[in-house]
């Protein structure tokens, strides 16, 4: 059995409770919430932190509230209660498709959407749902609340602008799309993606592209930037969702590893692009 | 079979959860122990400084490879001629080998004190490539033995060469392939682990193990340790999958009892999954060339084989120990084919050893894969069906029993029925119309799925082994069984097998009860316990069945004879006049004048006056030397979609005709199918031990080693056909490495088949099929940054 080196724990009773606690202990304490990252990470000694602040009992931010124009997830909603509510599934597809293909059910029960942006894993399914959807991170910290944009909040693999006594309270996904999807290649179900795109459109008159937002999983960036202004007034045609998608696979960065090769990643990133693109506009239809 | 598909006796504590394994045993004062491990694959120690770990409070001892170099333990032998390091003391040949053994008061401070072993290392390079093993140039792995100048180990050739050739040379089609069947890991739910206690008042060394053959592991210790072997007791308690895993010895068990001496506590380890993933016995590693020649119309008249065996820094196969490339024998797998040869090496290269793991059937897996992606690289070169070639080349019932052209003898078979039924199970010929349909749909549109049919026709060869051909570590493959019965009638089964999952407690029983005409819920089996078990060597090879199983049948019997002696005496008539029905003599001719075993067992513990022949009681023993191996066969048709644009395969039939002779309780028979048959998935699609240049383990965990789930296994459509082996006293054969012999070729062939593709290697996950499509497939088992 692996066992993770010593650490310390206290359960934070509030936001701003747990706030006070990084602060107290230092850069070494990590917050854990459903710690289906974090734990094996310290199990397998990649972690070592000297302190566990546990949220769970913060039911504060385990919402999921439908407000005009924006849905508003707590950072404690879990993956289950993301797939489990209907109108999330209704409104915006592609966090149903991305949670659908996150690790397995029982990971889903207990991990957080919260914990999983923080993590920011490059390989991370949300990361790309997220930013495809321009949804903004609220974080808080012993001075308040600050906003920052999902597209601006990784620095970095396993990096993010989260400082080391702030937490993240919420995502806020603005209502803008009429279609979205998330479509994935992996090699076994569970499996971190090979590769994986999201894609939200709003279409107006005559099948223009109004407005698109296309994220990329495991290609070195989780944006596609470049394809969503090929595609932006442009009309949603096959042959423009398959230059969209060129144009996404000739931007991203992927690199080689047991998942594939630079070329294969390449190509999905491309081939996801199109067809999540497609299924979109479907949707939106 | 009497009781057939009864359920499983055992399950009733393993779905309680009240299993008892090596983890769980607690003893008093019992100590934890860790091991280091080198983080390179190939480097010179310089030097080891265990002072910090040993002044952690907790710890109570640090064990190295010099310690035990004084005790003459630095090294130890293995199953195949060669010895392995215990704890490396000049350098380290493979990443994760063993460096170090901490033992301290909890598991925690052991896995801390690793921490505070400073270990100097100076790097060498690799031999990574086993390609490139035998390379002028190559570093040397095994500087260590006087005189070698290369990392070649054996060269083993089965079949004649010069026949082969002049067969080859005459043919009208050859068709040549390189396959790599690569390293993959059983990788068992539960890991390794021990619990070794010894009492130094008394000699005794009690240890609780993962073993698949305790009595091997009782010969080892006393041979290697030189402890007496009546003060070694085995303990293997409930086992949590082994696949070949567990057959073996490891360093840390060597370790955890020179632990217990040196500390007179007892010492439990227990493997964590990284350290089970990358140093615990692989599997396979064979890189192929296999050659077939045949007519124009697909008549197959040779095969001639090449293989380059990666062996990792010990040869450390385990398997009898003639048979330096296990039963590869078998690579002409079901078809009558004349002329046959084949020729491997084994090299040495800086990674883990081991090599015969993972359900193998001593590298029938190998075998039959060779044989049947051959078979299909035939039809595809020649524009044939792949069924219609198996049709026509496999053997015929009448040629039974058949020699091969390695000259094994295959027991039994009717391999056309077996296909015929598979064949319609599937609806092959329909199949073969929606594919031809599907292929134009997508070709018109660029979008969608095509399918592909893959068949496999295994003959398994099991049941090791006739003593006089087969031995382990110098132990005859015969197995004993006792059999005890109580004056109630009700009896005690002792084998010397060890179930793994494979439900012995059931089955043995059912035999038991089949023999003595009693209910299998009054037959005790027990296994895995040296002191409650006569000798035999374990549960491997799919031999529990064909060996112990027949043991177990034999002795059954001797008791009924034992039984219709005294029944002779309570009834006053002579043996001969009794007939026996199920659990009972009557006396011939006479209705309803006879006794039952339970009164007869009553009897024979009585004070009744017991003729010539009869001691008393009926117990008896005996030792099973098969006649011959058992061959098990099986026709299996799989059938996938893939997605030509992102390479992606789902399975979405399988059926698996399986021949294992007479079954003893079928629901478990197709449980172990089953279980093959996701192994197959898994090795096919997934499974792969893949190093980086520098050697690295890139596959240390179940992220990174995949196992296929629930979600990749379609619902499994299972046919049988029953032939009887003609040697096995019920006409068993043995079932439980079938379906991950079979199977993964099956699986193989459909994805090619869909893909159109001649040839790519396992794993066929997402990116090689895409790549294959392409044209360019990959080497799999090169890593990322060298290969790709």
């Amino acid at each position: 059995m692996q066992v993770p080196a010593h650490f310390e724990y206290q359960r934070a009773t509030s936001v701003e409770h747990a706030i006070a606690l990084l602060t107290r202990h230092g850069p070494e304490t990590r917050v854990v919430a459903g710690g289906h990252s974090l734990i094996p990470m310290m199990k397998l000694r990649l972690a070592q932190p000297e302190m566990l602040i546990d949220i769970n009992d913060l039911g504060e931010l385990a919402g999921i509230t439908v407000a005009p124009g924006v849905l508003r997830l707590g950072a404690m909603v879990r993956h289950a209660d993301l797939l489990g509510s209907a109108q999330v599934g209704a409104l915006l597809p592609v966090l149903h498709d991305a949670e659908r293909v996150i690790a397995d059910p029982v990971v889903r029960n207990r991990g957080t959407i919260g914990g999983s942006v923080c993590q920011a894993d490059p390989s991370e399914d949300l990361a790309g749902a997220f930013c495809a959807l321009r949804a903004v991170a609220v974080i808080r910290g012993a001075d308040g609340d600050r906003a920052v944009p999902m597209r601006e909040f990784f620095t970095g693999p396993y990096e993010t602008v989260v400082g080391p006594a702030e937490v993240l309270v919420e995502l806020r996904v603005p209502l803008w799309s009429a279609g979205s999807a998330y479509l994935k290649v992996d090699r076994r179900s569970g499996d971190w993606a090979v590769a994986a795109a999201a894609a939200a459109v709003a279409t107006g008159p005559g099948g223009v592209v109004t407005e698109v937002g296309i994220g990329l999983t495991a290609v070195g960036r989780f944006l596609a930037e470049e394809a969503e202004d090929f595609l932006r007034g442009r009309a949603a045609t096959e042959a423009n969702l398959v230059e969209a998608g060129r144009v996404a696979a000739q931007h991203c960065r992927p690199t080689a590893d047991q998942r594939g090769p630079v070329d294969y990643k390449r190509h999905l990133a491309g081939e996801l692009t199109t067809r999540a693109l497609r299924l979109a506009v479907e949707r939106a239809a | 079979m009497g009781h057939g598909s009864m359920l499983r006796k055992e399950d009733a504590r393993f779905l309680r959860g009240r299993g008892r394994f090596v983890d769980d045993i607690q003893l008093p004062g019992m100590l934890h122990a860790a091991v280091l491990r080198s983080p390179y694959a190939h480097a010179r120690i310089v030097s080891v400084d265990t002072s910090a770990a040993e002044s952690h409070p907790l710890v109570r001892a640090v064990i190295t490879g010099e310690m035990l170099a004084d005790r003459g333990l630095a090294w130890m032998p293995t199953l195949s001629h060669d010895v392995q390091a215990v704890l490396a003391t000049d350098k380290v040949r493979y990443q994760g080998q063993e460096v170090a053994f901490v033992v301290a008061e909890n598991r925690y401070a052991a896995r801390d004190a690793l921490a505070l072993i400073d270990v100097e290392y100076e790097p060498l390079t690799p031999v990574v490539d086993a390609q490139q093993a035998l390379a002028p140039d190559a570093p040397l792995v095994r500087d260590e033995i006087d005189g070698r100048t290369d990392n070649h180990i054996f060269d083993w050739e089965a079949g004649d060469a010069a026949a082969t050739d002049a067969v080859f040379a005459a043919a009208a089609h050859v068709s040549a392939c390189d396959l790599l069947y690569p390293r993959v890991h059983p990788a068992p739910l539960e890991t390794c682990g021990i619990v070794a206690s010894s009492d130094a008042v008394s000699g005794k060394l009690t240890v609780y193990a993962t073993a698949q053959a305790p009595h091997a592991h009782r010969a080892m210790y006393a041979s290697i340790a030189g402890i007496p072997e009546q003060k070694i007791q085995i303990i293997a308690p409930d086992i949590g999958g082994g696949f070949g895993n567990k057959v073996g010895m490891y360093p840390a068990y060597l370790c955890a009892v020179v632990a217990s001496v040196i500390t007179g506590a007892p010492v439990k380890w227990t493997e964590d999954r990284s350290e089970n993933l990358m140093t615990t016995s692989f599997a396979r590693d064979y890189h192929m060339r296999g050659e077939i020649a045949a007519t124009a119309d697909g008549t197959i008249l040779g095969l001639r084989v090449r293989v380059l065996a990666d062996h990792g820094a010990f040869n450390g196969t385990a398997q009898p120990s003639k048979f330096p490339a296990g039963f590869f024998h078998t690579f002409t797998g079901s078809y009558d084919i004349p002329a046959a040869h084949c020729r491997v090496t084994g090299v040495y290269t800086n990674k883990a050893p081991g090599g015969v793991a993972y359900a193998c059937s001593f590298r029938i897996t190998e075998a039959s894969y060779l044989v049947e992606r051959m078979v299909d690289v035939l039809a595809h070169d020649l524009g044939l069906d792949p069924a219609a070639v198996r049709m026509g080349n496999l053997l015929r019932p009448e040629q039974f029993p058949y020699v091969c052209a390695t000259g094994w003898e295959y027991d039994s078979g009717d391999y056309a029925r077996a296909l015929e039924l598979a064949l319609e199970m599937a609806g092959y010929d329909e199949l073969r119309r929606e594919q031809v349909a599907q292929r134009q749909a997508y070709e018109e549109t660029g979008r969608g799925t095509v399918m592909g049919v893959g068949i496999s026709f295994f003959t398994e060869a099991v049941g090791a082994g006739p003593r006089k051909m087969m031995d382990v570590f110098g132990f005859g493959m015969a197995d004993g069984a006792d059999l005890r019965v109580h004056p109630s009638g009700s009896a005690v089964l002792a084998v010397s097998c060890m179930s793994q999952g494979q439900g012995h407690e059931t089955t043995f029983a059912q035999l038991v009860a089949e023999e003595l005409g009693i209910s299998p819920d009054d037959v005790e089996v027990v296994q895995g316990d040296t002191d409650r078990t006569p000798f035999g060597l374990g549960t491997y090879g799919s031999r529990s069945t064909p060996v112990s199983g027949a043991a177990t049948v034999v002795v059954a019997r001797k008791v009924r004879e034992r039984a219709r002696i005294v029944a002779a005496a309570m009834l006053e008539v002579a043996p001969a006049d009794l007939e026996w029905t199920k659990g009972r003599f009557d006396v011939r001719g006479v209705p309803g004048v006879g006794v039952t075993i339970g009164e007869i067992a009553r009897a024979a513990h009585s004070d009744l006056e017991l003729p010539e022949g009869v001691e008393g009681h009926l117990d008896a023993s005996c030792v099973y030397n098969p006649p011959n191996l058992t061959f098990p066969f099986g026709a299996y048709i799989c059938v996938v979609d893939v997605d030509p644009g992102t390479g992606q395969v789902k399975v979405r039939r399988f059926v698996a005709v399986d021949d294992c002779g007479v079954r003893i309780n079928p629901m478990i028979v197709e449980g172990q199918i089953h279980g093959g048959l996701a192994d197959g998935i898994g090795m096919a699609l997934m499974e792969l031990i893949a190093f980086d240049g520098d050697g690295n383990h890139l596959g240390a965990s179940f992220m990174d080693y995949l196992l296929p789930t629930a979600v990749e296994c379609p619902s499994w459509e299972l046919g049988t056909t029953v032939t009887p082996s003609p040697h096995h006293p019920i006409g068993a054969k043995g079932v439980g490495e079938s379906a991950t012999v079979g199977s993964p070729a099956a699986v193989v062939n459909a994805v090619l088949d869909a893909i159109g593709v001649r040839h790519a290697d396992m794993p066929l996950t997402p990116a090689q099929v895409w790549r294959a499509v392409q044209g360019r497939p990959m080497r799999t088992d090169l890593a990322v940054s060298d290969g790709w």
